[in-house]
């Protein structure tokens, strides 16, 4: 488009035609007030905060209406506009309790900054405020009538960019009011996007209300631990007897690949963190019993044990299963640990999706994959498999508001009616089952028979003509079907891919080598010199898959079994006797089915209690920072080192932990909304080094960075809470296995695997309740 | 069914077929019915355009814009549907014209509709009236009914080969769709809610098409033009207000009623001869000139021609021709009271400026006028009409302000005089008894 040139309050703006007026003074740095605007969703002109002059217009104008043109003359700063603005804010608060000591929004709340800038102090109004009553709409969303302020925002969200149109308005005049569609309460994704863009405190939340006041919590900007989209979550955390309790989430600032797009589990269920009942103590079983010990206790008797049973059955005789919501940090350090301490390739982890066979496919083309960000920007999108609204709410969000707000095509192949074919150019649904065909025939293969033909045909010719396709598949493609797939992305110019798993690390899980056949960087083994030269020796041989260990255990060959946040017994459906022979060691954060068989549990933090990176579906690698700790727990991280220590490794060989005094990383006292972040950007603006400790994961990120291809991204734009986006096999390697090795969760938007079941939220939303329960097991 | 009144002034042209039962369509096409249409048909939509220039109608729902000019903004080259939207939502207080028209004459609103289709081809039209008007819906449902009966309406209208369709919509009650945008989200089904302008509704309207909208009187006029000539209807008027349009006359005369008049006669004339002055010879104490929501003038300023230029010199609006006379009895307190009441009630809700203020006056008014006002009220009142005006959404604000910022400026001494508990003089008792907390 070509730019257009204004001048508002004297100053020259130039600006692409068609470009707002409210957004064109934003880019000098002139602020135009308004409540009802909001960027990315429909204008409505409704607050007349915004109101400007504009030079030869007889009355004011809407900066948030006005589209800019050539020459435009605009005056943001007159006495005229400051009246009108006064004026409104007046009638706003006319009708408005000024319940701010006890509103949750106070001291974040837009009509308090607009009433502070544009003044209105004076009540000019005898009768009585109109007053209703407060409603409870779902066991989150709350709304307080009085304090609403009728910007519509709620609506247009719950509408444009959730396609849920939960929220309407009810009545007309003083009367007008925001209510549900569905009578008395929300049917609906119980995102809370209403509650997050509301810029009073109208809309409440139920996890939230009356809990603190915003200033009294820490901020701590991280990634969301639940589904695999990594969207960036800033929690609110509060001290509490227990350590720390997070009482908010939200994206407020529009970092990360999220915008301000939250889910129900990245707004509510953090939950999990705060029950009463995660372990705290580590156990180990005596007398057939699980009794409490000390750290000290438990961790000398685990590396006694595995010492002990290394020198007397070998490597091949113990195994490891690592987690998808492990950082990378962690499961890096978890392979290590594996291949040189515990001198084994016995290690695996709940493959979600065929991550392996996708490096493979992918070989050489290092830049092929698309990173959450380009799903919003993408010309086209096509998808196969999955259900984005129910199992990547994240890639939902971005797909749908592309189609709407970039007039992205959508082309959904699917077995079942999924939501997304709503905004879909076109919609194929295909027999179930059926995906591998599809990717084969869009490779270049025929249909047999079937009443698809014409429509593939059609649909593949349609496809070809797109210039950057982005390719997004479930796990219903595996194996051999995602180089079919692959085959085709190079018949589309600019075509990128995504393989989408369900965790929040899955990604970082099989991309730091959680295989018992690759290397960090899907490095096959044979070809780990790289690895070799800085740890040493290594077994050469594969070892047991995931289902293997569990045949092992079976026949009494595994001697000893290091769970690391997983839990198998009950996501694979095994006896709980099967590792009765083995000496189980499990590290999580409840007394899951698998802790309860073990010999020993080691009660972990979970990811709002340490620091890291994790790597979402795309290979966009986040920053994880810790939110605060509950008392009693230790990072896997710490946990693994302390045990390599107890049996007898030398530590500084698994961690290469920098010589000096222990860092101020914040790692070991709760990082301190970003105050370690500016420490270190500033340590690595002035060329100096680190010093870190051997419980400082970022000593692991030095070493992926160095070791695992794809993983050099810029250190500074990481730390400085950046997603950056990897790059996928640089090298060749990857392996193509056995499909059933891939056992997807299926969770859906109200549950999260194991720490879902833990979550209050996620198990009082009504929604949930009603749902048809889905096949699904949890993952870890 | 409104009486119907006359007096040798008018010159009937829009009202030339009231109570001669022309709403059957065999009497309006003795009465010259359809004859303009069919004239029409042969014509380019640039003569039809031209002649409606020509002829200087200007929209008579009241904001009198120039007709052929807005039909001439409907982009020619544009692949869309085009409609044609007939206003009949008529609700600004104090005018009644469009329902004798629908009443008396919906032929030549259909017609109306479709020489403004020929003008712009349009294939379809909508003739939408207000919710409260139903049985001139069932008039015009009928009059639909026997002009597609007769070929004039559907495939192949008068054997031309041309296509043309006509329906009619009930609105659900609400002033606010009187707003040409509100009327065509209500048209589609959706809340009754103005829209952004522009773009404008000529380029993207009902169901984004280009739509030509105009009040039914306006429509009603076209048929004449064509059929009459343009200069004739023109000279009628003044210079660039042409014709005659109908004025409702209403309040405190002896003769109230729609009267066709041309445009620029005396307001003056138009009450004390016209409207037989006022009952038991009582003084003029103000004149509503154009509806509800123009402002008021005082007795000394009523001595104005009654065009759209006229009325605007003396700081009020032509309006929708709507004219209440308001003797020296009436407490104008009250009356700025009822007003409110009605735009509290009617305001969409759509903006703070409107909703908001439009509550905040009805509840200081009241309590005002019933003796409860203290002397910051009263410029409360202005203040909060002043900041109302030209800062909302849509005219309705302004239409809510205009009345109360003349009524409060121009008769002060009434609000002073209903202060510190002394309730309402013209009505002690009437008001009191709406206040029973504050008052004494």
């Amino acid at each position: 488009m070509p730019d257009v040139n204004i001048t508002v309050d004297g100053k020259k703006v130039t600006a692409p035609a068609g470009t707002l007026l409210i957004e064109a003074c934003k880019t000098v740095g002139i602020e135009v007030p308004a409540f009802c605007y909001y960027p990315g969703l429909s204008l409505q002109g409704a607050c007349r905060m915004c109101l400007v002059k504009v030079e030869k217009m007889p009355k004011l104008q809407t900066a948030c209406t006005t589209v800019i043109s050539e020459g435009m003359a605009v005056t943001t700063d007159h006495e005229e506009i400051h009246q009108a603005r006064k004026s409104m804010v007046e009638l706003l608060l006319g009708n408005h309790p000024l319940d701010c000591p006890v509103c949750d929004a106070g001291g974040e709340c837009e009509l308090q900054d607009m009433t502070f800038s544009y003044g209105a102090s004076e009540s000019k109004y005898t009768e009585a405020k109109n007053h209703k009553e407060e409603q409870q709409w779902s066991p989150v969303v709350f709304f307080d009538r009085p304090r609403c302020i009728l910007c519509y925002r709620c609506v247009r969200v719950c509408d444009e960019a959730m396609d849920v149109a939960a929220l309407g308005i009810q009545n007309r005049g003083s009367g007008s009011v925001i209510a549900p569609n569905m009578g008395d309460h929300l049917d609906c994704e119980e995102c809370g996007m209403c509650i997050d863009i509301c810029p009073v405190g109208a809309l409440t939340s139920g996890a939230y209300r009356y809990k603190t006041r915003p200033w009294e919590m820490n901020h701590v900007a991280t990634a969301c631990t639940h589904c695999g989209d990594g969207c960036k979550t800033t929690l609110g955390v509060r001290r509490s007897e227990t350590g720390m309790e997070i009482v908010r989430g939200d994206n407020r600032d529009k970092s990360g690949p999220n915008g301000d797009f939250l889910c129900v589990k990245g707004r509510y269920a953090f939950d999990f963190a705060n029950r009463t009942d995660r372990l705290t103590q580590p156990l180990v079983r005596r007398n057939g019993k699980l009794v409490p010990v000390t750290w000290d206790e438990a961790l000398t008797y685990v590396g006694q044990k595995l010492a002990e049973i290394r020198s007397q059955s070998g490597g091949a005789s113990m195994g490891v299963i690592g987690s998808n919501r492990t950082t990378n940090e962690e499961n890096y350090l978890l392979q290590k640990f594996a291949r040189v301490v515990l001198q084994t390739n016995n290690i695996d982890h709940q493959r979600t999706a065929d991550f392996a066979a996708f490096a493979a496919a992918l070989a050489g083309r290092p830049d092929a994959t698309a990173s959450a960000r380009e799903v919003f920007d993408a010309p086209a999108i096509l998808l196969i498999g999955n259900d984005p609204t129910e199992q990547h709410p994240l890639l939902a969000y971005q797909i749908r508001n592309n189609v709407r707000l970039h007039k992205a095509r959508l082309y959904v192949v699917n077995s079942e009616s999924v939501k997304l074919r709503r905004q879909a150019t076109l919609f194929s649904q295909i027999p179930s089952g059926s995906e591998a065909a599809f990717a084969a025939f869009l490779a270049g293969g025929d249909v047999a028979n079937g009443a698809n033909r014409d429509e593939w045909n059609a649909l593949r010719d349609q496809l070809r003509k797109e210039t950057g396709l982005v390719i997004a598949f479930g796990s219903e493609l595996r194996g051999a079907s995602i180089a079919s797939l692959n085959k085709f992305a190079l018949s589309v110019q600019g075509a990128k891919l995504i393989c989408l798993a369900d965790y929040a690390n899955s990604r970082g899980a099989a991309d730091m080598g959680v295989y018992p056949d690759l290397l960090p960087g899907y490095v096959p083994l044979i070809q780990g010199s790289k690895f070799k030269a800085e740890w040493g020796t290594l077994p050469d041989a594969a070892g047991l898959t995931l289902p293997g260990m569990v045949d092992a255990a079976k026949s009494c060959k595994l001697k000893a079994l290091l769970v690391v946040g997983a839990n198998p017994v009950f996501r694979m459906k095994l006896d709980p006797a099967t590792f009765a022979n083995s000496f189980l060691v499990v590290q999580d954060l409840f007394l899951s089915e698998t802790a309860a068989v073990a010999d020993v549990v080691l009660p972990a933090a979970s990811a709002y209690e340490k620091s890291g990176t994790f790597t979402n579906t795309y290979g966009d690698v986040q920053l994880v920072k810790q939110a605060g700790e509950i008392t009693g727990t230790k990072s896997d991280f710490e946990i693994i080192v302390r045990i390599a220590e107890r049996m007898g490794y030398d530590v500084a060989k698994l961690v290469p932990f920098g010589s000096g005094s222990r860092a101020d990383m914040g790692q070991s006292r709760g990082a301190q909304s970003g105050e370690a972040d500016r420490h270190a950007v500033w340590l690595e603006a002035q060329g100096l080094e680190l010093k870190m400790n051997p419980f400082d994961p970022t000593a692991v990120f030095d070493e992926i960075q160095r070791l695992v291809p794809g993983y050099q991204v810029s250190r500074l734009n990481l730390m400085a809470g950046n997603d950056q986006h990897t790059r996928l096999d640089q090298n060749g390697g990857g392996a193509v296995g056995d499909p059933a090795l891939i056992q997807p969760a299926n969770d859906g938007l109200f549950s999260s695997g194991s720490t879902g079941r833990y979550s209050k939220t996620l198990n009082t939303v009504m929604e949930n309740r009603n749902r048809v329960e889905m096949p699904k097991v949890a993952a870890d | 069914m409104a009486d119907l009144v006359s007096h040798p002034d008018e010159i009937k042209v829009v009202s030339k077929r009231f109570g001669q039962g022309a709403a059957d369509i065999d009497r309006y096409l003795a009465l010259d019915g359809y004859k303009a249409a069919q004239k029409a048909l042969p014509m380019t939509p640039d003569a039809i355009i031209n002649e409606v220039k020509t002829s200087g109608l200007r929209g008579r729902g009241g904001a009198g814009f120039p007709t052929g000019m807005k039909w001439s903004f409907v982009p020619k080259d544009s692949p869309k549907q085009k409609y044609i939207l007939c206003n009949g939502d008529e609700s600004e207080p104090g005018t009644c014209k469009d329902r004798l028209i629908l009443e008396h004459d919906p032929h030549s609103v259909i017609e109306g509709v479709m020489i403004a289709g020929l003008a712009v081809n349009a294939e379809s039209g909508y003739i939408y009236i207000r919710g409260e008007y139903r049985y001139l819906s069932i008039i015009m449902q009928k009059a639909i009914k026997d002009a597609y009966a007769r070929g004039f309406l559907g495939k192949n209208i008068f054997g031309s080969g041309k296509k043309f369709d006509v329906y009619w919509h009930g609105g659900a009650g609400a002033y606010e769709v009187g707003e040409e945008s509100a009327l065509m989200e209500s048209l589609e089904g959706k809340r009754g809610i103005p829209r952004i302008k522009p773009p404008f509704p000529a380029v993207v309207g009902l169901w984004g098409s280009p739509t030509v909208i105009n009040n039914v009187e306006t429509l009603a006029s076209a048929p004449h033009i064509i059929l009459d000539g343009a200069q004739k209807f023109a000279d009628y008027g003044t210079p660039k207000n042409g014709g005659v349009r109908l004025f409702c006359l209403s309040g405190h005369v002896n003769k109230p009623g729609v009267y066709e008049l041309p445009l620029g006669y005396s307001l003056k004339k138009m009450i004390y001869e016209v409207g037989g002055g006022i009952p038991g010879g009582k003084k003029i104490k103000a004149v509503v000139p154009g509806g509800s929501s123009t402002p008021v003038l005082t007795a000394d300023e009523i001595d104005i021609a009654m065009d759209f230029d006229g009325v605007a010199k003396a700081g009020s609006m032509l309006g929708s021709g709507g004219v209440v006379v308001i003797d020296e009895s009436t407490c104008m307190v009250r009356f700025a009271q009822y007003i409110m009441k009605f735009y509290q009630h009617e305001s969409c809700g759509w903006c703070i400026p409107c909703r908001e203020g439009t509550d905040w006056l009805k509840k200081t008014l009241d309590r005002f006028h019933a003796g409860g006002g203290v002397k910051k009220d009263i410029n409360n009142i202005q203040y909060l009409a002043e900041n109302m005006m030209g800062r909302t959404f849509c005219p309705l604000g302004d239409a809510a302000a205009m009345p109360t910022i003349s009524i409060v400026t121009k008769f002060r001494k009434e609000f002073e005089d209903h202060l510190e508990g002394r309730p309402c003089p013209y009505d002690p008792v009437g008001s009191v008894r709406l206040l029973p907390v504050l008052s004494h």
